[in-house]
């Protein structure tokens, strides 16, 4: 069977679809969203607290600018910094990973008992003790949120290194007087990529669900920054007067995250590696 | 060769404290890594609060700092000294049970306002809360659990697949703040925010409670229920389940009497863990309902930078956090014995 193959067949079962639709139709809508905003998405526009009408269609919040406008505008950096964050635990992850499971000194269990404390800390503790260190900012929110994943997927990519290392291929490497470095990129990362990137989807869909809660207590983007999570708390005083002000991102945001999730969910299955059973394993 | 040779030397009357209580020795060895996990976890908790010093200063005097103030605040509070020996009376005074000053607090009141005095009912509310999500996560989670692992691929099993598949992506400030838009908004039904007198306690306004536990139960339940079912899944499917159906027993017999019991066993871990999870979220839960708990005091003091009062907090969650790490791990191995020499 070809990669494409294998790579496309959560698309097969009834909820891949579904979710791959969902997800391509709110990236889009992010993408080009804000070349379709009404409105100044920052702009003081109109009287606070507005209902929709026909010019401001989803009406005004509790300053005065258009939700509309700021919803368009509102998803880049629930995706991006999510995608962001992300991609940075893998590159950390994945390089600890590699190292710990092919030295067999002391580096080893030193990395991964640091990845053990790393574990024992709930995640949003650990992201709202580093917002009281190191302050709110966007650089600290990534790292955070990309530490969080580090641990679990350091000691996935260990232990797949552990067993690729015994292969042939990477005896010869060595053999033939390679260095360490050239070893584990060009013969043992093609070979545990797989291995590490099943579950990458599960985790794009927590580093979302994790920043958009850091976002919404205060703590992470500030105001004010259009952002579907920072929007429900300014709104949330609202929300008797104008509660689309607060549903129209809480409906996206919900959207956006059963979307991901759903696809993530297939394709971890298709691969063999369901969701359940890796929970469990934890 | 070792396994084979430690009976005899049992038998000869060699007495090794480690192989007559195997299971003592896992639970000592256990409750040790999980302690020293927690000091590891309380010098990464005291080097990220503490990372920039002036801060406690500051947060003290607010807008009315000057430099000469703030070093005299610095020099009451200890802040010059170096890091370990702050370190060090920290964690001393935390272990006695003093959780230190608040500085929030004392911004307030110009007195130095002592922690567990603030916490005391705070604990309670949170731990009423976490009780009664508890009480109706098991129970729904076992109940629909094997439901749908019975009716696998039937409109019952799909129904609940696809909603528990929903339900788990969604973020707890978003379920909170759907519901309070449906029950305490369009229906008028249930308060929006937990508001209490100062004498009253939570019990004494069950309706407060009701929106933050679905909203708890929402993400939880929906993640139970999916692994019960997987477990579930997995014991009807094994040879002694078919055994027992090949020998006439009715279905629900081999349901109740076979397979439940051995399911039983990694669905106490799954549970175990997702009390765990509920740390996180009862923190975001009890911020989206105002829930007077611990959660909403670490959200607020986080806000504030008040180092003292995060700290400690924090400290009191890591335990609840490790510690129920530690018993999830004893009662799985308690429940599965298999799993003791496994060690």
């Amino acid at each position: 069977m070809s990669a494409l193959a294998v790579r496309l067949r959560f698309a097969r079962t009834g909820y891949g679809k579904v979710g791959l639709a969902g997800s391509l139709l709110l990236l889009a809508l992010i993408a080009v969203g804000p070349l379709f905003a009404p409105h100044d998405p920052a702009g003081i526009v109109s009287v606070p607290l507005q209902q929709p009408s026909s010019e401001f269609l989803l009406g005004t919040d509790g300053l005065g600018r258009d939700v509309l406008s700021r919803v368009l505008w509102g998803g880049r950096s629930v995706v991006g910094l999510a995608v962001l964050a992300t991609a940075l635990a893998y590159a950390v992850g994945t390089a600890i990973g590699l190292l710990a499971g092919y030295t067999r000194s002391l580096v080893d269990p030193l990395l991964m008992r640091a990845m053990d404390v790393l574990l024992a800390v709930p995640p949003l503790l650990f992201l709202l003790v580093l917002a009281t260190g190191a302050g709110r900012s966007i650089p600290v929110l990534v790292l955070g949120v990309a530490t969080v994943h580090v641990p679990s997927i350091a000691r996935i990519v260990r232990a797949a290194t552990q067993e690729v290392s015994t292969h042939g291929y990477v005896e010869a490497a060595v053999a033939r007087g390679e260095r360490v470095g050239a070893i584990l990129r060009r013969e043992i990362l093609p070979n545990v990529l797989g291995t590490v990137l099943a579950d990458a989807g599960i985790r794009l869909t927590a580093s979302i669900l994790i920043l958009a809660s850091v976002n919404f207590l205060g703590l992470g983007l500030q105001p004010p920054r259009a952002d579907w999570a920072l929007m429900i708390a300014e709104n949330r005083g609202g929300i008797t007067l104008q509660p689309w002000a607060v549903a129209a991102p809480a409906l996206l945001i919900a959207f956006l995250t059963i979307s991901v999730n759903l696809v993530a969910d297939a394709v971890a299955r298709s691969l063999g590696t369901s969701t359940d059973r890796k929970r469990v394993a934890r | 060769m070792t396994e084979l040779a430690a009976p005899e030397l049992a038998l000869t009357g060699v007495p090794s404290r480690r192989r007559r209580h195997p299971l003592a020795s896992f639970v000592l060895r256990r409750v040790a890594a999980g302690v020293a996990t927690l000091v590891v976890v309380s010098i990464l908790l005291f080097t990220g609060t503490n990372v920039l010093p002036g801060d406690v200063a500051s947060a003290v005097l607010g807008r009315d700092s000057t430099p000469a103030g703030l070093a005299q605040i610095r020099r009451e509070l200890h802040l010059n000294r170096p890091a370990p020996e702050r370190y060090w009376n920290w964690l001393s005074g935390f272990v006695q049970g003093d959780l230190g000053s608040s500085v929030a607090g004392q911004a307030v009141s110009g007195e130095p306002t002592p922690i567990s005095g603030l916490i005391g009912d705070r604990i309670r509310n949170t731990a009423v809360l976490a009780l009664c999500t508890i009480l109706l996560l098991v129970p729904l989670s076992l109940v629909l659990g094997v439901l749908s692992a019975m009716r696998a691929g039937r409109p019952v099993d799909h129904a609940v697949t696809g909603i528990s598949l929903g339900l788990i992506s969604l973020p707890e400030f978003v379920t909170g703040t759907l519901l309070i838009l449906v029950f305490a908004e369009w229906l008028g039904l249930l308060p929006a925010v937990s508001l209490i007198g100062i004498d009253d306690t939570v019990l004494t306004h069950p309706s407060i409670l009701v929106l933050p536990v679905l909203t708890l139960l929402a993400a939880s339940l929906a993640q139970t229920t999916r692994m019960v079912r997987a477990g579930m899944l997995e014991v009807l499917r094994s040879d002694y389940v078919e055994w027992a159906r090949l020998s006439g027993h009715r279905e629900r017999d081999v349901v109740f009497r076979y397979a439940l019991r051995n399911a039983l066993a990694p669905t106490v871990q799954v549970i175990a863990l997702n009390v765990q999870w509920l740390v996180g979220g009862i923190v975001v839960t009890e911020y989206v309902f105002g829930y007077p708990g611990i959660g909403q005091a670490l959200v607020q003091a986080v806000s504030a930078r008040d180092v003292p009062y995060v700290l400690s907090v924090g400290m009191l969650i890591a335990i609840v956090y490790i510690a129920l790490n530690v018993v999830a791990d004893l009662l799985v191995v308690l429940l599965v014995p298999k799993l003791r020499t496994a060690q």
